[in-house]
């Protein structure tokens, strides 16, 4: 019997931002860490100064290069959004290589230009790193550590959605993980969708200023949409009850799902956040999201309501109802 | 069953093309249909065309993707 | 789809069912087609008119235990690369899966197409490439295919491990087993290459229509309104709905390269049993690309885990909710039986979408 419990070795799905990376944080790590925290945050405020989160995060992408991005840029952009959607603001990020024996300079300066240029381009700078070489066979390729700093704001939680909230979206799912499938090696599929890989705090920011009060929020990277919805859901103790037809994704990005058999919803997305507000805010909210260029599809996707059997429902575009699971950990591509 | 997608014949060389939908690029094998064309429509499954499409028909398959897309814009019901 | 279509075949089904005067049983058997019903959330649409059942339609759900046992065996023999669709890959065999020996340190990769695997090992002729040759008639001519280019280039290091089925003789099997049935929603794409003429031994035999369906919510639907349109007129005839692509001759050039590789075989479906001419296997002078011949894999006695109902999901005479083991024991992340595994199973879905 296959029972999560049972398991001795690590899954690649665990590391896939479903179910089995939940269990392996809420049931190994945690606890053993000595982490008193029910769950890990995206960032979190340092004993004694709650006024500074910290936050990491390693970035193992492959291929290292895609279109829209590359690791560098997406090791900048995904630390400062895990400080963003604390509602906190980046001030400074750490960054460690680990660089595999014979990885081409011209490679790595490539990523560092990147990243450097990410960074200036979120107004953040890097104040320190580290860079590690091991032997050929030993890193695939290159690794990045990122860690970041950031000034809250205001400290938004996930447990602070409402029943009769208003679920916003900022903006168009599934870009991320379809440009990074094109470039995957054994796959040789050409897409013209690229990453949406992005800081995501003029969003927040945005809101902040513009009054809008944020209940909850999270960026959905890995296991996309509807991990996210999952994981706030369950952190605030509601249902969510999604619009299909409200979603937006690219007719590229929907046409590339269908070729390579995924589920938008589960697709990662690097650019991207969900919002809880309350519903007399949500109109407000839009408009300051869409008046930003990385927020110009920004919609009200759904609604919290109380919590039912499940966490996340979707009404789909046919008029039927359906739940939206939190996805195993790895999308298999489906043939037949 | 299984997924098949209409994609355009963008390219062929000897058995094998390159298929195009919506700015997503592919290549399948034409081994088991006859007389295609650059510029013809083929369902794709697993790497093979295995069905000449018309034209119009595909279109209307291919609606529904672009459909997706002019959701865009709109808001959920409250 | 424009919603005024939606209204217009949503009114025939009404109509059509009407004129039935009561609820009628459809099978599908295609999981595409379970996957698409459950996805859309369409069971509840025509649920006081049909009764949407699953069958026996996800080739990865009705491999046999013991075929995937030695899918296992071929893993974890060192020097050898098991090339696999994506599907197989988290398909529980008595112990272990294909992911968790992955993680063991098998070398199992994921491919689109059985070109795919071909490509792997000619890219590297040291090692040994096995294909797992899994679906149904829409997989099978495109791998009989590789197989031809594999043999006439000679490429060595390059082999299948055969579990491929025919639906037709699966849907007569779940006939014969007395299953209540007003119709079939048949398969889009395996309709295209047999095409719907393929199902008229059955329509004669057992009097059952068949409308051969594609695969976006608005078809299924279509499909469905043509279903209880005959079933209403007291006919049965094998249509198309998925004009598009299927025609009532289908792609005779790929059942030809099919043919010419393969050859119907008996074959064993998990929950069904053997069925007789079910599946496909390599003729005689394409043996030496068989992986159990080439690799002298030993036979695999037949194991069935207690408890689970996957056979009787299978043939659409249990509703996966009610299966014992639904949700507790058997969920899709530690699933008991492969109608959980792959997303297109019967249990998955309902587990996954409600």
């Amino acid at each position: 019997m296959l029972r999560r419990t049972d398991t001795d070795r690590i899954l690649l799905a665990h590391g896939g931002g479903g179910s089995l990376t939940r269990d392996l944080i809420r049931d190994l790590l945690l606890p053993l860490l000595g982490s008193e925290q029910p769950e890990l945050a995206d960032s979190s405020p340092v004993p004694g100064h709650e006024d500074i989160h910290l936050t990491i995060d390693a970035f193992v992408v492959k291929p290292l290069f895609f279109p829209g991005g590359d690791i560098g840029s997406l090791a900048i952009h995904g630390t400062l959004n895990d400080l963003a959607v604390s509602g906190a603001k980046p001030l400074a990020v750490a960054v460690s290589f680990v660089v595999e024996e014979g990885f081409e300079v011209d490679a790595l300066k490539r990523v560092l230009r990147s990243a450097g240029e990410a960074a200036r381009g979120c107004d953040v700078r890097i104040i320190t790193g580290d860079t590690k070489v091991v032997a050929r066979g030993d890193a695939d390729g290159l690794f990045v550590i990122t860690g970041g700093v950031g000034a809250v704001v205001r400290r938004v939680l996930p447990s602070g959605g409402r029943e009769g909230d208003a679920i916003l979206l900022s903006g168009s799912i599934g870009e991320h993980g379809v440009a990074v499938m094109s470039a995957r090696e054994g796959i040789a599929f050409e897409t013209s969708v690229e990453s949406d890989s992005a800081s995501v705090w003029p969003l927040v920011e945005a809101l902040l200023r513009g009054g809008v009060e944020i209940r909850a929020m999270r960026d959905p990277t890995r296991g996309g949409v509807a991990a996210c919805c999952n994981e706030l859901a369950d952190s605030s103790g509601v249902s969510i009850v999604l619009d299909e037809k409200a979603i937006p994704v690219k007719a590229g990005v929907a046409a590339a799902c269908e070729m390579l058999g995924l589920d938008p919803l589960t697709v990662a997305n690097e650019g991207k956040v969900l919002f809880f507000v309350p519903k007399r805010d949500a109109g407000r909210a839009v408009d300051l999201l869409r008046s930003l260029p990385t927020g110009h599809s920004a919609a009200v996707i759904g609604r919290a309501v109380s919590r039912r059997d499940h966490a996340v429902y979707l009404t789909t575009r046919y008029g039927g109802e359906r739940i939206v699971e939190m996805p195993y950990g790895e999308e298999l591509p489906r043939i037949c | 069953m299984c997924l098949a997608i209409p994609a355009r014949v963008v390219s062929i060389k000897g058995t094998l093309a390159r298929v195009e939908v919506m700015g997503n690029a592919r290549q399948a094998d034409l081994s088991l249909l006859d007389d295609v064309a650059i510029g013809d429509y083929i369902l794709v499954h697993a790497g093979f065309g295995i069905q000449k499409l018309d034209r119009s028909e595909a279109e209307e398959t291919l609606a529904i993707f672009r459909s997706l897309e002019e959701g865009i814009g709109e808001d959920a019901e409250p | 789809m424009r919603m005024q279509s939606l209204e217009h075949v949503l009114s025939r089904i009404r109509k059509a069912s009407g004129e039935i005067g009561r609820r009628v049983r459809v099978m599908e058997v295609c999981g595409t087609h379970t996957h698409v019903i459950a996805r859309a959330g369409l069971k509840p649409l025509v649920r006081d008119e049909v009764a949407l059942v699953s069958g026996p339609g996800c080739p990865v759900c009705v491999t046999a235990q013991r075929d995937i046992e030695k899918m296992l065996l071929l893993a974890r023999r060192p020097g050898v690369t098991v090339a696999t669709f994506g599907d197989m890959v988290r398909v529980p065999g008595i112990n272990s899966s294909l992911e968790r020996a992955r993680a063991e340190g098998a070398d199992v990769r994921v491919v689109y197409s059985a070109r795919d695997a071909l490509e792997l090992a000619r890219s590297d002729p040291s090692g040994e490439v096995v294909f797992l040759a899994v679906g149904f008639e829409t997989t099978a001519p495109g791998v009989a295919s590789v197989a031809l280019e594999a043999a006439e280039s000679g490429t060595a290091n390059f082999s299948l491990l055969v579990s491929h089925k025919r639906i037709v003789p699966a849907m007569a099997a779940v006939l014969d087993g007395r299953v209540a049935l007003d119709g079939f929603l048949t398969p889009g794409h395996v309709s295209v290459i047999i095409g719907s003429g393929a199902y008229e031994p059955l329509v004669r035999e057992y009097g059952v229509p068949c409308v051969a369906t594609g695969f976006e919510p608005c078809d299924v639907l279509e499909g469905l309104a043509m279903l209880l349109e005959i079933v209403a007129e007291h006919r049965a005839e094998s249509v198309i709905q998925y004009t598009r692509a299927v025609t009532p001759g289908g792609n005779a050039r790929a059942r030809d390269i099919m043919m010419r590789v393969f050859e119907t075989a008996d074959a064993e479906w998990r929950g069904l049993g053997v069925i007789p001419g079910s599946g496909l296997r390599l003729r005689e002078e394409f043996r030496k690309l068989d992986a159990e011949e080439r690799f002298s894999l030993p036979e695999v006695p037949p194991t069935e885990i207690e408890g689970c109902a996957c056979g009787e999901v299978l043939k659409g005479l249990l509703d996966p909710a009610h299966c014992p083991l639904f949700g507790n024991r058997c969920t899709p992340e530690s699933p008991v039986g492969p109608c959980m595994v792959s997303s297109e199973g019967s249990c998955a879905a309902t587990y996954r979408y409600g």
